[in-house]
């Protein structure tokens, strides 16, 4: 019998404290291929969870495995394959995005021609290419979050992690992260994303889950959350509200 | 409580800012650090005061109706000063104009941005004349505890230069816009800002090593050829030197001139000021172009491309490479020195070593923070496949390989006039860019590249550490240079700054993953 293809990325009893618990004991699993989208309100322990798979964070205990890496124990191995986009893109300011990508190439080690025919793609891709020598000390906060996209995306990482994409960015320019980041989950990558906007979860998403207090309240495609709030027909911003609100009225 | 929008409601306003700016640069934004810092200003100018007793104190009953050598000199000292005020003003002003700050929301407000700008260029004028007096004042005291009263009259010229240096910014400033545009004006004023004072100093050294063959200004001061030079004792130029020896219509004569030309220039400049602030604005939208249609992404291993991300942001960011160019510039009266002496292998030579030492130290000190501390994307670095010992090493090897890349035409010029000079030199700029990097290493922080001018206020047992062993590693190279084995004993007290410094650091306290 074929052993089953690990996890893109499988959280054990994940736990956090800053003053107090950000993350409390996390369990979450993502299929490889999955587009999973995080949800939660302001401070429920999303983006420290995040930055504790990327390796950006220490975890106070818990277990972090990428495709069956152990990311604690052996984070070189697990950033090799992942890439992390967050916010407020961090750019420099007197690279131009072509420099920018070659930079980042030479970070993950990837053959310069091969990461070259990437760039282009990437940078044509995202509309970014009569900008692609120029500084990026002049760029609106959408073009910085394109570059930013395609630095993450310019060595073909297997695990793709966002937060918060598309806060701040157009509707045009939020349009095209959204095809980015489709084109690359049928490429075979998988892409686990923070946001607010929730339209966007319910559309792009192939399951959901809700974090409150630093623990995962609920999981699973728009119809199982439906289904665990008992409302059929009630759109997700109901539905998430319903799951925050049943969650603080148990804490 | 003033009217909104009058010119004391914005002075007001102002003020506060200001005061809360400088207050959170003192105590690096720690406000419980307030006590400490009041504390430490204290003993800082009671040190001073001392000091300055020591220096001046003996001049202090040069005769009220001096002489041409002395109104030389006191003006020479007082023409240095103002290219320092100029330097500083023409920084405050750069930053009104780019720091976009609350320029939006007062040009987008109904009141009167004018008058605004007034005052915001009469609070540059405050500031410079406020950091003047601050380091002017135990010298000034000490004159007056030694000499009299008249030389309060010190005090009214700092104000005059301050208001003048102020009022020359302005100007240079808004001439500067009309003559090369908004964004060229940011990369020459503020390379100018960086240089002006150094350009001055270096310049009368200058003129006395190629003269007399001395690093000593005041050589240069007194000699003949400046003295011939000079107007006569009864000219207009000698009114500020007369101003600070206590002769009071002088004073008046002064003071008054220079805040007319103050108000001149903010009744002038001032409405212009928001016409160019705004079209200041307007250049972010503005990328430099880079043809590099044809480029090609270089082969490169995460350490190469890590150095090479180092070398080209510090090369591309004018403001940062004129800090650096400062650093340079001092280099220029040693290396007048060495051409003056080259083959002769005269004794002066010795001075060389722990000049380049004490720059290299410095220079290591500020591209070290740029490098470890000064990151811009923390986040793509620390999300790499790269360990951050790795990082850090990359990090080093860039900041290493730009101290080489500037002190080794000095060191190969020196190695033909004097090798053992050379020699000294070359192990004591290793050994002040080593310890000067380790410091920074030591107390890294996160912090943007922006932030550069605040560096030294995030820690001041770095900056001092980092200074004594630019002293330290400078004194040992001085003593060794001349050939003496008591060398050692400055160069164990630096190392034991640098032992007592990394047993205070963060570092050694909690120990960061490498």
């Amino acid at each position: 019998m074929n052993k089953p293809p690990p996890l893109a990325l499988d959280i054990n009893g994940l736990v956090k404290r800053f003053d107090r618990p950000a993350v409390d004991g996390l369990d979450l699993r993502v299929q490889a291929g999955e587009l999973y989208t995080l949800l939660g309100p302001n401070g429920a322990g999303k983006t420290t969870t995040l930055r504790m798979v990327t390796g950006l964070l220490r975890p106070d205990s818990g277990a972090i495995s990428v495709f069956g890496i152990d990311a604690l124990a052996d984070p070189t191995a697990a950033k090799q394959i992942m890439a992390w986009l967050s916010d407020e893109p961090m750019i420099y300011d007197k690279l131009t995005p072509f420099e920018y990508l070659e930079f980042v190439a030479g970070l993950w080690g990837v053959d310069a021609a091969l990461a070259e025919a990437r760039a282009r793609e990437l940078i044509e891709w995202l509309g970014l290419a009569p900008h692609a020598h120029e500084r990026c000390e002049g760029f609106s906060k959408g073009m910085r979050q394109k570059v930013a996209l395609a630095g993450a995306l310019v060595h073909e990482p297997r695990l793709i992690i966002l937060d918060e994409p598309l806060t701040g960015l157009d509707a045009g320019a939020a349009r095209q992260v959204k095809t980015v980041l489709r084109e690359r989950v049928r490429a075979g990558s998988t892409v686990i994303m923070t946001t607010h906007i929730l339209e966007v979860a319910e559309r792009m998403a192939d399951r959901i889950g809700v974090i409150a207090g630093g623990r995962l309240i609920a999981e699973g495609t728009l119809e199982d959350l439906r289904r665990q709030t008992g409302k059929s027909s009630t759109s997700l911003e109901d539905t998430f509200l319903a799951l925050v609100a049943r969650e603080s009225a148990a804490a | 409580m003033s009217s909104a929008g009058t010119l004391t409601w914005f002075a007001q306003h102002e003020c506060r800012l200001a005061w809360r700016d400088w207050l959170s640069m003192m105590t690096a934004g720690r406000r419980r650090r307030t006590r400490t810092v009041a504390i430490a200003i204290a003993a800082f100018a009671l040190f001073m005061h001392l000091v300055a007793f020591g220096m001046v104190g003996r001049y202090a009953n040069v005769a009220a109706d001096p002489d041409k050598l002395t109104l030389v000199v006191i003006t020479g000292s007082a023409l240095l000063s103002w290219s320092l005020m100029l330097s500083q003003a023409l920084e405050s002003v750069t930053r009104g104009f780019y720091a976009r700050a609350d320029l939006d929301l007062i040009l987008s407000s109904p009141v009167i941005a004018r008058r605004l700008l007034s005052v915001r260029i009469a609070a540059m004028a405050f500031s410079t004349v406020a950091m003047a007096m601050l380091l002017a004042a135990p010298f000034i005291d000490a004159l007056v505890v030694r000499g009299g009263l008249r030389w309060l009259g010190a005090y009214g010229v700092v104000v005059a230069m301050g208001a003048a240096a102020t009022a020359l910014a302005v100007a240079l400033t808004i001439a500067l816009f009309h003559l090369i545009g908004p964004k060229r004006t940011r990369l020459v004023a503020q390379i100018l800002a960086a240089v002006i004072g150094a350009v001055v100093v270096i310049g009368l050294q200058a003129g006395a090593i190629l003269s007399y063959g001395t690093l000593s200004r005041m050589a240069f001061l007194e000699s003949d050829t400046v003295m011939a030079l000079a107007p006569a004792v009864d000219s207009v130029a000698w009114w500020p030197a007369r101003a600070i020896l206590g002769d009071f219509a002088a004073l008046a004569a002064v003071l008054a001139a220079s805040l007319v030309v103050l108000a001149a220039t903010i009744l002038f400049f001032a409405p212009r000021f928001a016409h160019h602030a705004i079209a200041a604005a307007g250049i972010s939208n503005i990328g430099a172009r880079w043809h590099r249609g044809l480029a090609r992404f270089r082969r490169a291993t995460p350490a190469a491309a890590l150095r090479r991300k180092e070398w080209t942001l510090l090369r591309r960011d004018p403001w940062l490479l004129s800090q650096t160019l400062m650093q340079v510039l001092y280099l220029l009266p040693p290396a007048l020195l060495l051409w003056r002496n080259f083959g002769g292998g005269g004794g002066t030579l010795v001075l060389l070593a722990p000049v380049l030492i004490m720059a290299a130290g410095q220079l290591a000190g500020g591209l070290a923070w740029l490098a470890i501390s000064g990151e811009d994307a923390p986040d793509l670095i620390a999300s790499a496949p790269v360990s951050a010992r790795h990082v850090l090493r990359a990090k080093i090897e860039a900041v290493t390989g730009a101290i080489a890349l500037v002190f080794a035409p000095f060191l190969a010029a020196l190695a033909m006039a004097a090798p053992f000079g050379a020699l000294v030199s070359a192990i004591g700029i290793l050994a002040a860019t080593a310890s000067a990097t380790a410091i920074q290493l030591w107390f890294r922080s996160q912090a943007k590249r922006s932030h550069f001018r605040r560096r030294q206020t995030s820690s001041r047992v770095a900056t001092f550490a980092e200074a004594l062993s630019s002293i330290g590693w400078a004194a040992t190279g001085a003593v060794a240079a001349a050939g003496s084995w008591l060398a050692v004993i400055p160069g164990v007290m630096t190392l034991a700054i640098l032992a007592g410094t990394r047993l205070i650091s963060p570092d050694a306290r909690s120990p960061r993953p490498r």
